[in-house]
């Protein structure tokens, strides 16, 4: 857009504030990963470029803890973010495709209950259930809640690309002979796609993410990700968190470009 | 009740309600075996409601209605023999021009080659064999028109419906597809029962017109009886230009009834309804059908003063003042041997309106 | 969660409403038994007397809400006073939640709009730009910014070593420190309702009060601000409801000093010396307390969607 002489949207002083915004948004994560390659033990002075604190995660003293903790936590992301996108693709699909119906506000209620709760509470309550019903916690009792919170996230995205589908394209998959269980597979889920990957990657992302949830509802000596990094973190920064952390990092920006891009994808169709 | 197995469509006291709103009330008509149809009306009519009841996509409140002698509203879309042309087209956006041509054929269970075969077969008729493997969405919009034709006509439907299939389209595309599809009717042979609420869309392609409004069938004819002999004031406002003006009857004569304007004079005309003496109507008399003179030619010629000319092309529209502020518009040819007709604002001059042009309308 | 989320969203079509319900009821299931029923169990276990060591006696007992709100002494036996301790750390909670919000709103406002009336083809760009920290693991986030803040950190070092301090200042452990944690954590989700609302807004509205001779910051105060003041107080929740209950800043940034109520409640679960019907009190006293802000809300939206309408 060319700058016109009065342009009555600009406003003076904003360009700087957003330059600030993106400064304070993305110069600690720099820090630290220029950091996470220092090769001083200490993290105050810079004595060169080093790898080896991306050695040390992998075969270092913690490397065993890091790396139970990486799976556990990816292991729980994988099957919590395709339940929750699976059930959140069907719910998807009755609130979007099912008419007008009684129940249509208070399912909606429920499905985003878990982002009105605030997580501390939902943490709170989910260990209070478990521990009522006698239910030993560890894996399975992360599990089962990160299904339940990634829901609403997998539900968003899926249900907003949902609506910018017209149902005339079933329709006319109908009216082409298809059935309505042809006509879901064969044109709604394709369509729905770009909403479904991006649903599925920020359930992914959000399990991985979790720790108010998963600290409260793990059982003693089970750890993921970020709980071993907060155990580890109490101690003290150490150059190493500061290695996964970047590896971390690195992870989100690829998957959320992914999203980005699939999304994007989506549009052009 | 035994049904005529000739007639493509019998709609039979057909009703659609949504809730307490009544979207079509009690609705008859046929429409005949390989018969250009099409359901004229403004917006909100009811006309796309019927066509949608009778592809399977609304439900019908009561009534019922057949194909070819079968009863078919209570069978789902995809268990009725018609195919639908949507508004947008509804293309398959992730699949190629090809594939959602043979979709129909594949989900009737021929297998993929055969129903590619007939795809191609089909693309070739609408000329676009050449684009199977597009995308919709890299086609234009009269590409993607023919798309969507050659879509619904691949699983060879008993009946095709087209809901304003062209209203995307510009004005010289539309003239060309609106040829096209009428030869495409021709050269099939199917039925095509045809949705707009263009009126010249309507006249150039139908064999027969339903006129609706307000969830009612208004009018069914061919294209010359709902121009030339409206069945009442709705259809002759809808179709075309007409001078609408309320009469009072005063005097019949067999099927001539002498009318009398709100500004006293009078016209002798045809009552298309039966009128008694001293009840109120309307009359419509189409601009073209009168003509201006110098001089009186005959004994009920209206006096009066042309006030203004709009040269619209190939005619001229001209509005005339009669006396106690009654208006005509008046349409003239543009010709050179009609030159003479046309005269400046401020000239006086006579009306005659041609005889059995004027219609009394009841309602 | 902002603008029309509220209903749902619209239907578009019915397909396939004879299978709804079948569709419907993973969700209903999972939600109800691992959401809703612990949210109740822990109402009910708000109202049950501790047991040491951690859990409860089904016992019907007041004590959990009574020890929040009244002293009644060592031993109990004295008349109840007004127990501030807890106030204070809910009103600490508030305070630093409002701050936060005010922070964000002051640098995400003029962002959103810069953002905003960028060209239609970049501006997907700088809302992904805007958008990549949050998708980053909150706690990374947050140990930079404890990194950041340290007192050797690099900001103290660059303080410094440009003279502008004489000695490193102290901003770990403090007010400030878990005001900009908070700031930090959720300042996209500020960022993107206003951006969403003055994309929508018409910016013939300012050009019209300009013509009528207004300023460029009256424009903005009077028309534009107006305008897109639901995407404002969307960001505005959307910010100040998490920060209430946020756990990691003021854990990692705060220090013992500021606890807020995320530590507290924290606190009454871990280990022996917890106090679960406490924690579960303390719970619910958050939750009736966002329950309000929410429900205020949905009731303005609700004003000024049958205003527009």
């Amino acid at each position: 857009m060319a700058a016109r002489k009065f342009d009555v949207r600009a406003y003076p002083g904003f360009a700087y504030i957003t330059a600030l915004c993106l400064l304070i948004l993305y110069v600690p994560l720099m820090v630290v990963s220029v950091y996470s390659f220092n090769s001083s033990e200490s993290i105050v002075v810079w004595e060169g470029f080093s790898t080896r604190w991306y050695a040390d995660v992998f075969v270092g003293s913690e490397s065993a803890k890091f790396k139970v903790a990486a799976r556990n936590s990816f292991f729980i992301a994988v099957i919590a973010a395709t339940v929750a996108t699976t059930i959140a693709t069907f719910a998807a699909t009755a609130m979007i495709r099912g008419g007008k119906f009684r129940l249509r506000a208070l399912s909606f209620g429920l499905i985003s209950l878990p982002l009105m709760v605030p997580e501390i509470v939902t943490a709170v309550a989910t260990l209070i259930f478990f521990s009522s019903i006698g239910f030993e916690r560890g894996i399975l009792t992360i599990l089962l809640a990160h299904i339940a919170f990634c829901i609403p996230f997998a539900y968003l995205p899926i249900s907003a690309r949902m609506q910018g589908i017209e149902d005339t394209y079933e329709q006319a998959a109908m009216d082409l002979y298809a059935t309505k269980r042809q006509a879901f597979t064969k044109i709604l889920l394709p369509l729905m796609m770009p909403g479904i990957i991006s649903g599925f990657l920020l359930a992914f992302i959000i399990s991985l993410d979790d720790f108010i949830i998963t600290n409260f509802v793990k059982g003693a000596g089970v750890e993921t990700l970020p709980t071993a990094i907060f155990g580890a973190v109490k101690q003290g920064i150490k150059p190493n968190i500061m290695a996964i952390s970047t590896m971390l990092l690195a992870f989100s920006i690829v998957m959320v470009t992914i999203s980005y891009f699939v999304s994007k994808s989506g549009e052009n169709k | 009740m035994p049904q005529d197995i000739t007639n493509a469509i019998d709609v039979r006291q057909a009703v659609k309600r949504y809730g307490d709103f009544t979207a079509l009330k009690t609705i008859s008509l046929s429409i005949h075996d390989n018969e250009f149809f099409t359901l004229l009306g403004p917006s909100g009519c009811g006309k796309t409601t019927l066509l949608r009841m009778i592809a399977g996509f609304e439900d019908v409140t009561e009534g019922e209605i057949f194909l070819y002698g079968e009863e078919i509203e209570n069978l789902p879309p995809d268990k009725r023999p018609v195919n639908t042309v949507f508004q947008n087209y509804a293309l398959f956006p992730h699949m190629n021009v090809l594939e959602n041509v043979s979709f129909g054929l594949e989900m009737l269970g021929k297998s993929k080659s055969e129903a590619r075969t007939r795809a191609g077969e089909i693309l070739e008729l609408v000329q676009l064999s050449q684009f199977g493997a597009r995308k919709p969405l890299q086609l234009s919009g009269g590409q993607q028109q023919r798309v969507a034709l050659a879509r619904a006509l691949a699983p060879q439907p008993k009946v095709l419906l087209l809901d304003e299939p062209l209203s995307a389209l510009d004005l010289k595309l539309r003239k060309a597809m609106q040829l096209e599809l009428k030869h495409l009717q021709r050269e099939t042979g199917i039925t095509f029962i045809f949705v707009t609420h263009d009126q010249d869309e309507a006249l150039t392609m139908s064999d027969r017109i339903a006129v609706m409004s307000a969830g009612e069938l208004q009018q069914l004819g061919d294209a010359r009886d709902i121009y030339e002999k409206p069945a009442n004031r709705f259809v002759a406002d809808f179709i075309g230009e007409t001078n609408l003006i309320d009469v009072i009857v005063k005097s019949k004569d067999g099927d001539r009834v002498l009318c009398e304007f709100p500004n006293g004079l009078t016209l002798t005309c045809d009552a298309v309804d039966e009128m008694d003496v001293g009840k109120t109507g309307h009359m419509s008399i189409r601009p073209e059908r009168m003509k201006l003179h110098q001089t009186q030619v005959e004994a009920e010629n209206f006096k009066g003063k042309v006030v203004e000319n709009v040269y619209a092309g190939t005619d001229v529209q001209t509005i005339v003042h009669l006396q106690n502020d009654m208006k005509l518009a008046v349409r003239t040819q543009n010709s050179d041997t009609g030159k003479a007709m046309i005269f400046d604002p401020g000239t006086d001059v006579f009306v005659d309106v041609e005889f059995g042009s004027a219609r009394l309308l009841a309602s | 969660m902002a603008g029309g989320a509220a209903s749902g969203g619209s239907t578009q079509g019915d397909t396939y409403k004879e299978a709804r319900n079948w569709l419907l009821l993973p969700a209903w299931v999972t939600l109800s038994i691992l959401v809703l029923l612990p949210v109740l169990l822990m109402l009910v276990y708000s109202f049950l007397t501790k047991e040491f060591r951690g859990g409860v006696i089904w016992e019907f007992s007041l004590g959990a809400y009574d020890q929040f709100f009244f002293d009644r002494g060592l031993f109990g036996d004295e008349p109840p006073k007004l127990e501030w301790t807890y106030i204070t750390i809910f009103w600490r909670s508030i305070w630093q939640a409002g701050l936060a919000t005010i922070l964000s709103l002051l640098i995400g406002f003029p962002t959103a709009y810069y953002i905003a009336t960028r060209s239609e083809k970049v501006r997907p760009l700088w809302v992904f730009l805007i958008t990549i920290p949050y998708w980053v693991n909150l706690l990374i986030r947050t140990v930079s910014m404890r990194f950041m803040l340290r007192e050797e950190g690099p900001i103290n070092n660059a303080l410094v070593w440009s003279g502008l301090a004489d000695s490193p200042i102290q901003m770990i452990n403090t007010n400030f420190a878990v005001q900009i944690g908070l700031f930090y954590s959720y300042l996209p989700f500020m960022v993107l309702p206003i951006y969403a609302a003055v994309e929508r807004y018409n910016f013939s509205l300012s050009e019209a009060a300009s013509d009528l001779y207004a300023s460029k910051w009256t424009t903005l105060r009077r028309i534009v601000l107006p305008s897109v003041r639901p995407g404002v107080v969307a960001g505005c929740i959307l910010v100040f409801v998490p920060s209430m209950g946020a756990f990691l800043a003021p854990d990692l940034l705060g220090g013992a000093k500021n606890f807020m109520i995320g530590s507290l409640i924290e606190e009454q679960f871990k280990g022996n010396a917890g106090n679960w019907p406490f924690g579960a009190a303390a719970s619910m006293i958050l939750l009736s307390l966002v329950l309000i802000i929410l429900t205020l809300y949905a009731r303005q939206q609700a004003r000024a969607n049958k205003a527009g309408a």
